[in-house]
């Protein structure tokens, strides 16, 4: 036998490189100060006066997340009952959308629910007063629904898949209802999927930026936002590390809580 | 019940798709606004075509994902195996390591590689470190742990035999590896390449962090542009990429349901062949 397991040293080296040792350096920075380069706990101090906006991002995220289950899960439960050809294209026609550039994507939203807006200019035609349907919370959920939606649907629909039927039979000959069956048998087994679903549209949710600059005002400024233009405007590299820091520390917390909820720790791939 | 889960599936599909509608139609628009319809015309396509940045930043951008996907390729796939021989309690640290990238947030992986880049231009005294090569370890490094997540799947599913009998009937373990093993787990390595290759092309948060003014790619470019005064050629753009996109998809599915078909029908033969067998033995 050759030796494989050396196969994976390179891998090692790299991912160390560029994962573990960044960590480390995000770390440094958010204990030290920016111009004497001494140690302090003056950035983690300040990140008290972030703390509505840290709620804030967590609250719009995770609405956004369980509006994208409650949307996702029928359509993902009846493209697996679907004949196979049916399944391949119900499959491509949810994943297409993620192929465009979701700025893109988020351009157009704009361009639809704007004040001089296309939604807008349809209400006026029928005579009605134009909505204020751009630059609030409802906008920015609206947004994050749409962009992750494919990633709710896709875990949940090939854990569905693998359900074995005669478990559904099996429920139903001995007395299940339908709620029940759904209840007791299809959704606890589909939890991998719900849990990987949970993870992949709260993830990039919570850390967002450009969604909420589009379709949000400055009442809905999210962390990412924040992070961003410690980086790119206010330089500020140290408060921008020890904000990801803490946002690193959430998102960990965040995913251990649902995976202790749910007690499984299997995770589905799409 | 299923009636209503048809519907309400072609709504959720139509809500994915108006976006898309709206960008496709403000391609075609003469106004520079996609809420007003100014006429049809086809001026945004010339446009796009005598533009000397878009292009370009559309080529950088596919450069970046074919060179970033094969490199990730290659080091996943060998990286794979080493993993399947290890063991478990090695193979669970190799295993913590990929996940970090993958249950990180975008924009923390892109901060992180920032400082890391500041950190290594000041060691080399250089100004910015940051453009082509930034970008490309970048790109690698988000795009392994899809190659590992479904190469190695395809590894635990293969029988372990097949490799020994390889080896028993002459074949060197190289001969073994490239004839067997590699032809076994071929679909998880193309479906992580081009997982990788689509992650890549379309990237925009983490490029947006490590690119350098000399280096852009088309994501960072829109996100540029949509700060600006609205051009309407990246509409067409988008439309014409749309366009490729939904072909090669097409064509992929195309060939998968025929692959599928060729297998059943073999396997039928194959079924078929050993009752004859069985009835003649």
């Amino acid at each position: 036998m050759i030796h494989t397991k050396r196969l994976a040293t390179p891998y090692i080296v790299w991912m160390v490189l560029f994962t573990v040792v960044p960590l480390g350096i995000v770390f440094y920075y958010a204990f030290t100060d920016s111009i004497t380069g001494q140690f302090t706990l003056e950035n983690i101090i300040r990140i008290q006066s972030y703390m509505p906006i840290f709620i804030k991002s967590i609250w719009l995220a995770l609405i956004s997340t369980l509006v994208c289950l409650i949307i996702g899960y029928p359509v993902a439960y009846y493209i697996a009952q679907c004949p196979p050809s049916r399944q391949r294209l119900l499959y491509l026609l949810v994943m297409l959308p993620m192929c465009i550039s979701f700025l893109l994507r988020t351009m157009a939203w704009v361009s639809l629910l704007d004040d001089t807006g296309i939604i807008n200019r349809l209400i006026q035609a029928m005579g009605m007063k134009p909505l204020p349907l751009i630059r609030n919370n409802g906008a920015v959920i609206l947004g994050m629904v749409y962009n992750y939606l494919p990633y709710m649907i896709l875990p949940l629909y090939s854990v569905i898949l693998k359900i074995d039927s005669r478990l559904i039979e099996a429920a139903q000959d001995l007395g299940c209802n339908s709620p029940q069956v759904f209840t007791k048998v299809i959704f606890p087994l589909s939890m991998p999927g719900v849990i990987s679903g949970f993870t992949m549209v709260f993830v990039p949710a919570v850390s967002t930026f450009y969604i909420s600059q589009k379709l949000g005002s400055s009442g809905t400024t999210l962390i990412g936002d924040v992070i961003e233009s410690q980086f790119k405007a206010a330089y500020n590299p140290n408060l921008g590390a020890a904000l990801s820091l803490i946002l690193m520390v959430l998102v960990f917390i965040c995913i251990g809580i649902t995976r202790r909820v749910s007690g499984t720790e299997e995770v589905a791939m799409p | 019940m299923r009636t209503f889960q048809r519907t309400f599936t072609y709504l959720v599909l139509l809500f994915l798709y108006i976006p898309m509608v709206v960008l496709a139609v403000a391609s075609f628009n003469a106004g520079t606004d996609p809420a007003v319809w100014k006429g049809f015309t086809l001026h945004n396509y010339s446009e796009l075509f005598a533009d000397g940045v878009l292009l370009p930043m559309l080529l950088n951008s596919v450069i970046i994902a074919v060179l970033s996907s094969l490199i990730a390729t290659v080091l996943g796939t060998a990286a794979s195996i080493g993993m399947h021989d290890m063991k478990p309690r090695l193979r669970s640290m190799y295993m913590t390591v990929t996940n970090i990238p993958m249950t990180n947030p975008d924009i923390v992986t892109g901060v992180s590689l920032a400082l890391l880049f500041a950190f290594a231009g000041t060691l080399l005294k250089m100004k910015s470190v940051l453009g082509f090569v930034t970008l490309l370890i970048a790109h690698i490094t988000f795009s392994l742990p899809y190659i590992i997540m479904s190469v190695l799947p395809k590894l635990s599913q293969m029988d372990p035999d097949l490799q020994e009998a390889a080896m028993d009937l002459g074949c060197t373990p190289r001969q073994a590896f490239f004839k067997v093993v590699l032809h076994e787990i071929m679909p998880g390595v193309i479906s992580g390449a081009l997982m990788a290759f689509t992650m890549s092309l379309d990237d925009f948060v983490i490029s947006y962090f490590v690119y350098g003014p000399k280096f852009v790619t088309l994501p960072v470019e829109i996100y540029n542009y949509t700060k600006k005064p609205l051009q309407p050629k990246i509409y067409a753009l988008f439309t014409l990429l749309f366009m490729v996109i939904l072909l090669v998809m097409i064509v992929m599915t195309m060939l998968e349901a025929r692959d599928e078909k060729q297998q059943t029908q073999r396997r039928i033969a194959f079924r078929g062949g050993r009752n004859r067998k069985e009835v003649r033995g």
